[in-house]
Order: structure tokens, then sequence, then C-alpha cells
């Protein structure tokens, strides 16, 4: 004969389990819409406060695929490093905006610029920046150049400029624009004035 | 020991199981899931490329829509309701993380009464033909000298292709390739004695054997395949300048047997290929398809005009940038064209390699990244009369430079040519009209500067 004691027991937990079953039933519909984004657009940096200051962003235009020199007042940090980044963020501002006139998709960031004595500075994108990117030859050309022209006419002394995908080297940016090497400044200035 | 184990059984891993489908509406392939024994196929992956489909999945039910078919599976269970009638599944239905999952073995039941129409469905191989879609082809062996096997297809193709000693090995993944009679072929050639057919993992192959190395052209828009003795020769490698490549293997000798055809006046490349898609011109035409179409009609161009001409991909084969560079310098042509295509933009854009203007190079050994540096006034030559040509037919055309390799590796003049359509219509592409047009402008120009070029190499 099987004590009452454990009759009550095992009913109860039997209860308990039926319990939790309807409630884990009930609950399975919330979790999908609870889940929260996988895509975080939120920017990698806080916002820069302080002076604004004249540049010049070299800003890429698919039609008629060139680079067009424009003035922009931005806010810039004092050092040199932090110049560069802030500059770079600027420009792939103007990129990510839906009415770009060359558009990069929306969490193309940059995540670090470098300058490394003398004369380099490596630039370095996130994932975003490189996968989601447009694949030709000259769509990517013209991001490449619109990064190192913008550089290097902003932050004197810079000679060559490596470009990374979430601080790693990469072949090429979607298919077809090297990132396997340096860029020669001289050679994209050459570059930039036979698009002209 | 346990990594070497684990090495070893990755390296030994099997192709992955698939299916490959082909219909008017498109060709593909898709992976095969085992379940409890069976080969199990997502359905909606199945009808998602032949018509406008969606699926619900309720619980234990799973219901889809094709056009206007509504068919309903429950899982578990091996029946299926389509169009208001019951239909027994050779095993159970099953739902996996939403994709509802139905027995190979019942496709040739269930996708008429989707489709509306029959299906044939080879099952050893996987591979299911929907409507008349079938490619066929005739073989025979021409008494040429060398001998050459001459394979007319019904349709265009574009297999990979792979040679091993005594073989040479077509493998048809896209294409709905049929065999006409017999699974073997056999040829009175003592160089090409036979042919087989087979089928395997969503895919037909034809391996042809040979007593001697053996290459294959295509020729009539991808309809004919052309497979002949690659002639040897033993010959002095000659002592020109060599650009150093980043990895080097094989042999320093000097004396060699190596298999020369001829002397090419110009290596073409199809740019891209195999898993290397390129860009997606749109959702059915990738960049590697339309360069290879474009580049054999290149290669037709300027052998039409008597300019010996190798083309580097002649199939949807993968090679490396350096690859490219590598087999483009030891032929020493007198140019490298390097084919793109584009959506973005009109008409076509002619690159110059941007070469570093500091080169690393060591006596005769240049700098891989700026080989390219001494043929530059060369290669400008080429494009400006590419480019004078392109203007004479009024399709519009830029010369610029670009960060492109492996242009910078070419020891010879080099240019790349990216193919925009000349209107809206990305459709042009694929037009054999503008091919046509673009590739007899490229070669009427490369004529134009033949001489000049020749001398420069």
């Amino acid at each position: 004969m099987i004590p009452r004691n454990l009759i009550f027991t095992a009913a109860l937990m039997l209860l308990v389990v039926l319990g939790m079953g309807v409630y884990v039933w009930q609950i399975r519909g919330h979790v999908t819409s609870n889940t929260p984004s996988a895509a975080d657009n939120r920017p990698v940096a806080p916002p820069v406060s302080g002076p604004t200051e004249q540049v010049i962003l070299y800003v890429a235009y698919d039609d008629p695929g060139t680079l067009r020199a424009q003035s922009w007042k931005i806010p810039l940090p004092a050092g040199r490093q932090e110049r560069a980044e802030q500059l770079l963020r600027a420009l792939i501002t103007v990129y990510v905006d839906k009415s770009s006139p060359h558009p990069l998709s929306a969490g193309a960031e940059i995540r670090d610029a470098y300058l490394i004595d003398p004369g380099l500075a490596v630039i370095d994108t996130n994932a975003a920046f490189a996968d989601n990117h447009r694949s030709g030859v000259l769509v990517e050309e013209l991001t490449v150049a619109s990064l190192v022209e913008t550089l290097s006419a902003n932050i004197p002394g810079i000679t060559r400029v490596r470009i990374l995908v979430d601080g790693k080297s990469r072949d090429t940016l979607a298919g077809h624009a090297d990132l396997s090497d340096f860029y020669d400044v001289n050679s994209m200035n050459q570059m930039v004035a036979a698009m002209q | 020991m346990l990594m070497l184990a684990a090495v070893a059984l990755l390296l030994s891993a099997p192709d992955e199981k698939k299916i490959s489908i082909y219909s008017k509406a498109a060709n593909y392939s898709l992976p095969i899931t085992q379940k409890n024994g069976q080969d199990c196929a997502g359905l909606l992956e199945i009808l998602e490329p032949l018509g406008t489909v969606s699926a619900k999945a309720d619980g234990q039910r799973w219901k889809v829509r094709f056009n206007n078919v509504d068919g309903e599976f429950t899982a578990g269970k091996p029946r299926a309701r389509i169009r208001g009638h019951d239909f027994d599944l050779h095993a159970n239905f099953l739902i996996e993380n939403g994709r509802g999952l139905i027995p190979l073995a019942s496709l040739t039941q269930l996708l008429p009464q989707f489709l509306g129409g029959p299906v044939i469905f080879h099952e050893t191989s996987r591979r299911l033909f929907i409507g008349d879609v079938s490619v066929h082809f005739i073989a025979q062996v021409n008494k040429s000298n060398p001998p050459a096997l001459v394979m007319n297809f019904t349709s265009p193709v574009n297999p990979s292709i792979s040679t091993e000693p005594g073989k040479l090995r077509l493998l048809f993944t896209h294409e709905p390739l049929v065999p006409s009679g017999s699974q073997t072929l056999t040829f009175d050639s003592k160089i090409i004695p036979s042919a087989t057919y087979q089928e395997e993992n969503g895919a037909a192959e034809l391996t042809i054997a040979g007593t001697a190395p053996l290459f294959a052209r295509f020729s009539n828009d991808g309809r004919t395949i052309t497979v002949t003795a690659a002639p040897q020769v033993t010959a002095q490698a000659p002592p020109q300048p060599t650009a150093a490549p980043p990895s080097v293997t094989g042999s320093s000798s000097t004396t060699t047997t190596v298999p020369i055809s001829r002397r090419y006046f110009a290596v073409v490349d199809a740019s891209h290929g195999g898993d290397e898609r390129g860009a997606a011109i749109s959702d059915q035409l990738a960049e590697k398809d339309v360069t290879l179409a474009f580049a054999r009609r290149l290669r037709q161009e300027l052998e039409a005009r008597g300019l010996t001409t190798l083309l580097l991909r002649d199939g949807d084969t993968s090679l490396t940038l350096d690859q490219r560079a590598n087999i483009a310098n030891s032929n020493h042509p007198a140019i490298y064209i390097c084919v793109h295509a584009s959506s973005q933009g009109y008409g076509i854009r002619l690159y110059k390699a941007m070469v570093p203007s500091v080169a690393d190079s060591h006596g005769p050994f240049l700098d891989w990244s700026s080989a390219q540096a001494p043929f530059f006034t060369l290669s400008q030559s080429a494009a400006t009369s590419v480019a004078a040509e392109f203007q004479r037919r009024e399709i519009a055309v830029r010369t610029l430079i670009a960060p492109l390799r492996p242009l910078n590796s070419i020891i010879a003049a080099a240019v790349a040519v990216e193919v925009a359509p000349r209107g809206p219509s990305i459709a042009e592409l694929n037009d054999p009209e503008y091919q046509q047009s673009v590739t007899a402008a490229v070669a009427t120009g490369l004529s134009a500067v033949r001489a000049k070029l020749e001398a420069g190499r």
C-alpha cells in the first residue's frame, strides 16, 4: 500500500508541473516580441563637443562617378588622432544619410583611426562598412579615394594609408578595390585627378 | 593526435548533399537535410524561385500558398492536403525552425499539384527537372591533327573544368544536362578513346579519357566545347625579368617540359568565378557569369583579327588574384585584359593600374605590387586606343586609374574593362548585340596598337 503522504506529494508535484506547462504555453508568444534588436545602430563613440572648424571632405558622387571637395564645419577635438577619427566619422555620416550621393549601409562606421609616424595612417572600419558595401570597381574606388583624400587633405604629413576591416587586413573592399596593401597618397592624388 | 584525427576527418568529409532543380524560371541547388534516415528538403525553398510563395506555421500545422494553390501539412504525419485533395507522403512531414521539410521521394507526387505540370526526378543523383528544360549533347571526334572531340550542346553550358592524369572532367552543376544515348561513348581515336557521363549529388559530369594531356575550349556562345590534346614542347625558359610573387613553389631549373600551345598576344581574364561571384548584377545574374560571356566573345573578336588569345578562365572556376597574375605573366602576352561588369553607371570604364610611387624592386626581381610600373605607358597607349574606338562607336567611355589587383602585378600592358549597360536596363549586359559591340571595340582598339604592344614585351 502506498503511504498517503506520498500520494499527496505526487499529486502536488503533478499540479505544479501542469501549472508550469500552462504558464510556459502562455508566455511562449511573448518571447520573440521582447527579443532585443540584433542590429544596434548606436554610435560607438560619444558625440564630440567643442569648437567647430572648417574642413574639406572629399565626398563621392556615384553619378557622375567623381569626388567633390566640400567645405564642412564640424566640431573637432584638439588631438591629431582624434581629429582624424572625427573627420572620417563626419564623412561616413554623409554617406549613411538616405539622400547620400554615394550611399553606404546604415551600420557602416569608422571604429578607429591611428596615426603612426612617419606619415602612416591606419583606418579601421567595422564589418558592416565592408560586408554591406556595394560591389563594383568604380563604386569601391570612390569610397577608398574619399577616405584617403579626406584624411590627407586635413591632417598634414600623411603619405600612406591602410584600411582595415574590424581590425583585420582584407583582400578587397567588396570584391574589387584592393585593401591588402598601403595606399600611397601621391598615387591616390593622381587617381583622383584622372577621375575629375 | 586528436587534432590530426580531427583534421583528417574534416579533409575526408564528403561533399554536402544537395538537390539541383532545373526549370525555365531558374536553375538552383538546395541543401538536403537527413531526418530519420530520409533525405528531406524545405518545400518553401524549393518553390520560392518558381513563383509567389508564402508559408505559415501554426502549431503542428504548416500551410503553404504557391501562386493560387494552397497546401497543408501536419508535423509528424505522412499526409498532405493540396488543392483540397489528400496525398500520402513517403515519410512524415517535419517542421524544423519553422521550415517545412518534405521527403525527397514525395517530390514527384507533390510538385505537380503545385506547379500544374509534370516533373522528372533523378532520385539517385537528386536532379529534378521541371518542364521541358533538358540540355542534350552530341559528341564526335574529328579526324584532324591532333584529333579533337567536339561536343555540341542544345543550350549554352558553363561547366567547371578539372584535369588529372589521363582524364579531363567537365562538371555541370547548373545545367540540366542529360545523356542523349549511352552513358559511355567510345571513339575511334588513340588520343581520346572514350567519354563517360554520370550524375551524382545534384550534378552531371562528363569524364573524357585521354592518352595525352587534354584541354578544353568553348565556342559558339558556350554551345560547343572542343577537347584536344595539349601540344607538349621542350622549352628553354627565356631570361626575362620575373615579378616575384608572394609565395614561390617549384623547381629553379631553367629547362623544363611545359605545355605551351603558342605565344599569345593577349591574355583575357574573366574576373571572379567559382564561389567568388563578384557583384550581384541582379537576383539571377552574377558578375562572374557576365564577365565570362564577355571574355569568350572578346577572345573570338581578337582571334578574328589574327590576335592569338588565351582565356585565363574558361569555366566556372576559382582563381586567386595572385594565380591570375602568375598565369598571365608566365605566358608573356603583349597585353592583359581583365573584364569586370557592373549594374552601376552607364557605358564602359577602362582602368589602368594604380602603382605605388615607390617600388621595392631588386635587380631582376620586381616588386609584386608595382611590377606594372615599367609597362604603365604601354597600358596607357592601349587604353587610349580602345577608348577612341568606343567613342567612334558612340559608346560612353571613361579612362581611369584603379587600385584593382592583379593589374599592378602584371609584367605587360594591362587594362581592366568594366562594362555597365548603356541605359537603365541591366538586361543589356546579357544582350549578345551589346556584348558583340563592346568586345569588337576592345579588339579593334587593341589591334590598332598591335605593333606597339608587341614591341613592348
